[in-house]
């Protein structure tokens, strides 16, 4: 603190949250050092929206778990047209689509790596994330379709994928619109019987997938739940409702799992 | 109907009056992503003169969105009130901009002609105005809303606690309510956006907020913002609901994408009611829209995303809300591409709303992929206090970390308060003082070791 701004006397409560609590106050305002705090946070989210996404390594990190992959491109040719057309970068691009008609399945499970708007939180976390999932899904017999990797994507890209690949479902890891203090955060949408014209309502969302969020571990353990019960209901979104029950897990505590579309996003 | 407008030796059609609001509409990205916006300047003001130069009354007969095939436009046209309209019955979308800034449109008139009036309508005189009538013409309308306090009284502001944490940690969430509380925040409501739709997990956010609020009287309410069926379970449940959230949109088709119906909006009303929670009045239900969710949905019907939002406010009033707020900058560039587009969204959608008799408040709000800063949000937050916003966001130092973008910070409610003198519901206020977080002025007393709020946490 500044000799001209005296600390807030709950400072101690900030260890409880990444929330910026307890910053203290010139007058009304902001101190100087939070000001510049912010701004440092906030360029730093800007460039990472623009990191290049590494499709090639990201899909050779999930054939080294022992599944084939598949790469595919949104109809959405670069960073630019993907950020002003959010519908082209929902299809797949013509080449795509040929390509993964000749791969159709039938599968009970698709899962799609999509960049969406963190290339950072895929390149972390969805090779991971689908090491994690991969035992659950030999536990419960799923077959799986080849695991498609794909450029300039957002959510609804799922649907068009997992219709092709002749999917049940279609399970989509997105990196997440970049927040200050998170710039690497992964989404899971699950979607039954993916079809092009699903609606956001139709789908559940496993959200804030990160070292400081939800844990590989619990996310698995999570997403295994909710597909489990989308299989059994054939049903997702709002009538599946998360009651996963996690105190089978050591350090359990409630985790996110929710129908909000963090790349395409709305009011909240 | 075709619209024609001259200008010199060019002769500018448009074709209905769907296609009319959208080439009048100021520039925003979501019309161009809907492939309906004006494609030069000069047809967007050529749109502009055609639609001053329209009856009010045609709104009426010509419903943007079929009637047959839309519920919105079917609640819109039936709740109509023909003699609150007459007023204003005669008079072109040109005229009433006119009439909205005379002398004659005092702040009992603009309430006793709210009912009178259609989102359509509303949509079209904002297009014709400058941020500066917009602003001079909401400021002249007041909501007032109550459930435990009074929102929306002449010279108050108040101020949505937004206290999100990553994984729902409830530690985590009292800090944040705490260091909100005592920076004078929270009139509006407590709201949390979970990170789970657990319901257990919603039940004990819901049971945190309101073992605080009792255990210190705050005269506040509290709310999860969950799905509308989520919070009829809860209420089933004998958890403690004060208000009940749902994101809502312009047409049946975009209400249908966030899994809702006219039919369950009204049923979560008629749960919160039944639990008579409220202590000074029973508004209990707390709306959240934002332009381009119908686009979003691809329920649009090619109609322009100001308009369909101030049909939103259409769909808000007729459940008597506490609260309604546009999310205005949270979409993205797609639909609001920079800080000047997001400015102008956040003070038409306020205009609309107060308008339309809905309490609008606006979170002021960017994201990381827009191109926007904090000093595009300092500009609208002060152009919203001065139009008489009924509340904004209160999140810690402006960051929410858990639904990732940047909104307006308690500091932000006190340089607006300090700089324009807003206060805050009065009963707040009251117990703000009470508590000796404020001082006798208003202001907060200087921040002490001990407070009474921190023993309990």
């Amino acid at each position: 603190m500044s000799r001209l701004v005296p600390p807030d006397p709950w400072s101690a409560l900030r260890a409880r949250t990444p929330a910026r609590i307890a910053i203290g106050r010139s007058g009304s305002s902001l101190p100087t050092r939070e000001v510049l705090a912010f701004s440092l946070a906030h360029a730093q989210a800007r460039d990472a929206v623009h990191t290049p996404f590494a499709a090639e390594q990201v899909a050779a990190g999930i054939e080294a778990l022992g599944v084939p992959t598949l790469r595919v491109d949104s109809a959405a040719a670069d960073r630019a047209t993907y950020l002003r057309r959010p519908d082209l970068g929902r299809r797949l691009s013509d080449a795509s689509r040929i390509a993964l008609a000749a791969a159709r399945g039938p599968a009970d499970l698709a899962i799609v790596v999509a960049d969406g708007l963190s290339s950072t939180a895929v390149h972390a976390h969805a090779a991971p994330l689908i090491a994690a999932l991969l035992p659950y899904a030999r536990t419960e017999g799923w077959s799986l379709a080849p695991i498609t990797v794909a450029s300039q994507a957002r959510v609804a890209l799922g649907d068009e994928v997992g219709e092709l690949l002749g999917a049940r479902l279609v399970l989509l890891l997105v990196g997440e619109r970049p927040g200050l203090s998170s710039p690497d955060s992964l989404g899971a949408y699950l979607t039954f019987q993916p079809r092009v014209g699903r609606t956001d309502a139709e789908r559940n969302c496993v959200s804030n997938i990160r070292a400081e969020g939800l844990s590989y571990d619990r996310a698995a353990f999570k997403l295994a739940w909710l597909m489990r019960e989308a299989l059994r209901l054939s049903a997702t979104g709002v009538s599946l409702k998360d009651e996963s029950d996690i105190e089978g897990l050591p350090e359990a505590i409630a985790q996110p799992a929710i129908a909000r579309d963090l790349d395409e996003p709305r009011s909240p | 109907m075709t619209f024609v407008s001259t200008i010199g030796a060019t002769t500018w059609r448009f074709d209905g009056l769907a296609d009319l609001l959208a080439k009048a509409s100021p520039p925003r990205s979501g019309d161009a992503l809907a492939g309906i916006a004006a494609t030069s300047a000069q047809q967007n003001v050529a749109a502009k003169q055609a639609l001053a130069d329209v009856p009010l009354k045609t709104f009426l007969s010509e419903p943007l969105v079929p009637y047959e095939i839309d519920e919105v436009t079917r609640l819109i046209l039936d709740s109509h009130d023909p003699a609150a309209f007459a007023p204003v019955s005669s008079l072109t979308v040109g005229e009433f901009r006119d009439w909205l800034l005379s002398e004659a449109a005092t702040q009992a008139a603009l309430a006793r002609l709210a009912s009178g009036l259609i989102p359509e309508m509303a949509a079209a005189v904002s297009k014709i105005m400058r941020n500066q009538d917009l602003i001079l013409a909401a400021s002249k309308c007041r909501v007032v809303t109550k459930f435990r306090n009074t929102i929306g009284l002449p010279g108050t502001m108040a101020v949505r606690l937004q206290p999100n944490h990553p994984t729902d940690d409830p530690a985590g969430v009292t800090a944040s309510i705490l260091d909100g509380l005592l920076y004078g925040c929270g009139d509006a409501v407590i709201g949390i956006n979970p990170a789970s739709d657990n319901l257990s997990v919603l039940g004990d956010l819901l049971r945190l907020m309101d073992d605080l609020i009792q255990r210190f009287e705050i005269p506040t309410q509290s709310c999860v913002l969950t799905h509308v069926t989520s919070a009829v379970d809860l209420v089933e449940r004998g958890a403690p609901v004060d208000l009940v959230f749902q994101s809502i949109a312009g047409t049946e088709a975009a209400n249908a994408s966030f899994g809702v119906t006219l039919a369950l909006l009204r049923e979560g009303l008629d749960a919160g009611r039944s639990l008579k929670r409220g202590t000074v009045g029973d508004n209990v239900m707390y709306f959240e829209t934002g332009q381009g969710s119908a686009l979003s949905a691809g329920a649009h019907h090619g109609v322009d995303q100001q308009t369909l939002e101030a049909r939103a406010y259409g769909v808000a009033r007729a459940f008597e809300p506490l609260l309604v707020n546009s999310v205005v900058g949270f979409i993205g560039p797609e639909y609001l591409y920079d800080g000047k587009q997001i400015i102008r969204a956040g003070l038409e959608d306020h205009f609309c709303g107060k308008l339309l008799g809905a309490p609008l408040g606006v979170d002021v709000c960017h994201t990381n992929h827009a191109e926007a800063d904090q000093d595009d949000m300092d500009t609208l937050l002060t152009l919203l206090a001065a139009a008489g916003v009924t509340f904004v966001m209160g999140v810690p130092g402006a960051d929410d970390v858990m639904l990732n973008y940047q909104s307006t910070s308690f500091h932000d409610a006190l340089y607006v308060r300090e700089l324009l003198g807003l206060k805050r519901a009065p009963e707040f206020d009251a117990w703000l003082g009470r508590l000796r977080i404020t001082g006798d002025d208003g202001r907060l007393a200087p921040a002490r070791a001990g407070h009474p709020l921190l023993a309990g946490a």
